[in-house]
């Protein structure tokens, strides 16, 4: 489970650049929840993802995950339990090492590393079977750089290696974003195979509402630095696309209201 | 034929900086100063050790310690207060120079009439080739304790370089290889960057401060002054064996490293006898490797160039 609490963040502190990214932002998330993040642009949802990873600290607030506080953890820390895919398909791999090394370097997230060999026969015979489930022949080339992939076949082998230590946390940022439609739709079917087969609790940021309306069993929407919406059990099912449209339409017609409201007081009484 | 198994010897001596710098500048993609403070260092403290009557492999170990110390400083300038690398080079390499001074006492510390690693390995001659005369190498006349001392060398790099790859197929190894490659993608492994980054300075530096100890011990003398230009040198010859062996992998790399020291010698030591200036030797090593650098994007803006005014 993971509970966050009062989680702010602000970028450019002082300056005349200050951004509340996120503004007392507070959730809870259950075992096994498969959360899918909404928002527009800035909103906060990637900060929100990358906070709880570790990239930054917050300026209040805790993050407990499983009951251990985390929120002052070193993102090298913190991964010993979570596991992310980046939107950018080269984020997530080391392009210049082989298959089989990147996978290697996957299986000890979070563990000790010696002087034992990154790569013997037993773990090759585990990678070769599992890359072979991916069924993109990459089992076959298991010693070629990973670099010399495309990016769906990239970010179908991150998401293996983020997932292949059982993370307590899976964050997912945008991670189809990248790739065209036909690739996303294969790496999107492969995230949902494996999050309902081991249960992992996850976040998902998304940006496209066929993939928020088809996964995950809770839906967030975020709107400048705050949760502004929040759809769970029932709800969330009967949640379409439509629907979602709508809610952002909202949000944006507040913001309308927010600006104009803000220019009118400054007529009045600048 | 003495002077082309002295420069082999050197080169593969500065073959041990070059996987320094190897390290330093392909695994890591850290531009490391620190190597022309290390290297003498290395000297420095190996020949001050031999000198004050210490058995030379005892001084050689504490060299390389020495180096293994100075990268560590290195790398903690760089990840602990967020000093830019190669202003954490800098430093470091500057303030070597006075420790060196300390260290040896003098700008120069001679090791004439010592024995060293060197001349024990001159010694197996007797029992490499059973002489310790002249021997008759296809038909030229070669020193035994010269060839001896090649063949040591030789050895001892061989050792090193295949320490080195089997360390880089380690569990550790490897996590400093991806903490070069993508630093994002390892921290979110679980490896903490900064680690890897001061491990693998001061492993780079421990190579070339031993690569210096051998120097001083083979060339009879430390200098405080015999680290400069070095760094280039370490480069060129990662650069010349990377155009050799046109191959990416760590294992190949290494060898590449090594090539191209010994070979980037003997082209100087060719050079010097057809009677180049050897003050030029540091300005021409530049230059050389300022071509290296710029001849690979050069090539592909000529082929671009050629292929576009041919659809033109």
């Amino acid at each position: 489970m993971i509970e966050i609490s009062d989680f702010s963040i602000t970028f450019g502190k002082g300056t005349s650049n200050e951004v509340k990214a996120l503004d007392k932002v507070s959730l809870t998330i259950n075992d096994g929840s498969f959360v899918v993040v909404l928002g527009t642009n800035g909103s906060g949802k990637s900060t929100l993802l990358n906070g709880l990873a570790g990239n930054f600290f917050p300026d209040t607030g805790t993050v407990l995950l499983d009951g251990i506080n985390i929120t002052r953890w070193l993102e090298h820390k913190r991964a010993s339990l979570i596991g992310r895919v980046f939107q950018n398909p080269f984020s997530g791999t080391a392009p210049d090492m082989s298959i089989a090394e990147n996978l290697a370097l996957a299986a000890r997230r979070g563990q000790t590393r010696g002087f034992g060999p990154a790569l013997h026969r037993s773990n090759r015979k585990l990678f070769y079977e599992r890359i072979r489930t991916l069924n993109m022949g990459l089992e076959e080339r298991l010693d070629n750089p990973i670099g010399k992939l495309s990016g769906g076949q990239r970010q179908a082998l991150t998401l293996l290696m983020a997932t292949w230590q059982m993370p307590r946390l899976l964050l997912l940022d945008e991670h189809t974003a990248a790739l065209d439609p036909k690739t996303a739709a294969k790496v999107i079917q492969l995230t949902a195979d494996i999050i309902y087969r081991d249960h992992l609790t996850t976040l998902m940021v998304t940006h496209s509402m066929q993939q928020a309306v088809a996964l995950g069993d809770r839906l967030i929407m975020m709107h400048n630095g705050r949760v502004a919406f929040d759809f769970s059990g029932a709800e969330k099912k009967r949640l379409k696309a439509g629907d979602l449209l709508n809610l952002f339409d909202d949000l944006r017609r507040t913001e309308l209201i927010d600006a104009s409201v803000a220019t009118m007081l400054e007529r009045n009484y600048v | 034929m003495t002077l082309l198994i002295g420069s082999l010897t050197i080169g593969l001596i500065l073959a041990l900086l070059a996987l320094g710098i190897f390290i330093g500048f392909k695994i890591f993609n850290f531009p490391d100063i620190t190597a022309e403070g290390s290297v003498t260092f290395g000297a420095a403290i190996a020949a001050s050790l031999i000198a004050s009557g210490a058995s030379p492999l005892a001084a050689t170990v504490v060299a390389f310690a020495g180096g293994l110390l100075a990268g560590t400083v290195t790398g903690l300038l760089h990840t602990k207060f967020n000093i830019n690398g190669l202003l954490s080079g800098i430093l470091v390499m500057t303030a070597l120079y006075s420790v060196n001074l300390h260290v040896m006492g003098k700008s120069n510390v001679p090791l004439l009439n010592e024995t060293t690693l060197i001349t024990d390995f001159e010694k197996t001659s007797r029992f490499l080739f059973s002489s310790d005369g002249l021997l008759s190498l296809g038909g030229w006349k070669v020193p035994a304790g010269d060839l001896a001392v090649l063949c040591c060398v030789f050895l001892l790099v061989a050792v090193v370089a295949f320490l080195l790859f089997l360390f880089f197929r380690t569990n550790l190894g490897t996590a400093m290889r991806a903490t070069g490659n993508n630093d994002q993608m390892i921290r979110a492994m679980g490896v903490n960057t900064r680690t890897m980054i001061v491990l693998g300075l001061a492993l780079s530096n421990g190579l070339i401060a031993l690569s210096g100890a051998f120097l001083a011990q083979y060339q009879g003398f430390a200098d405080v002054q015999m680290g400069i230009g070095m760094l280039v040198w370490g480069l060129a010859s990662v650069i010349i064996g990377e155009a050799l062996i046109a191959k990416s992998s760590t294992g190949f790399l290494i060898i590449g490293a090594i090539m191209g020291s010994v070979i980037f010698r003997l082209l100087v030591a060719i050079a010097l006898r057809w009677g180049m200036n050897p003050n030029d030797l540091k300005l021409i090593t530049a230059v050389f490797v300022f071509i290296a650098l710029i001849l690979p994007a050069l090539l592909t803006k000529i082929r671009i160039g050629r292929a576009n005014s041919k659809t033109a």
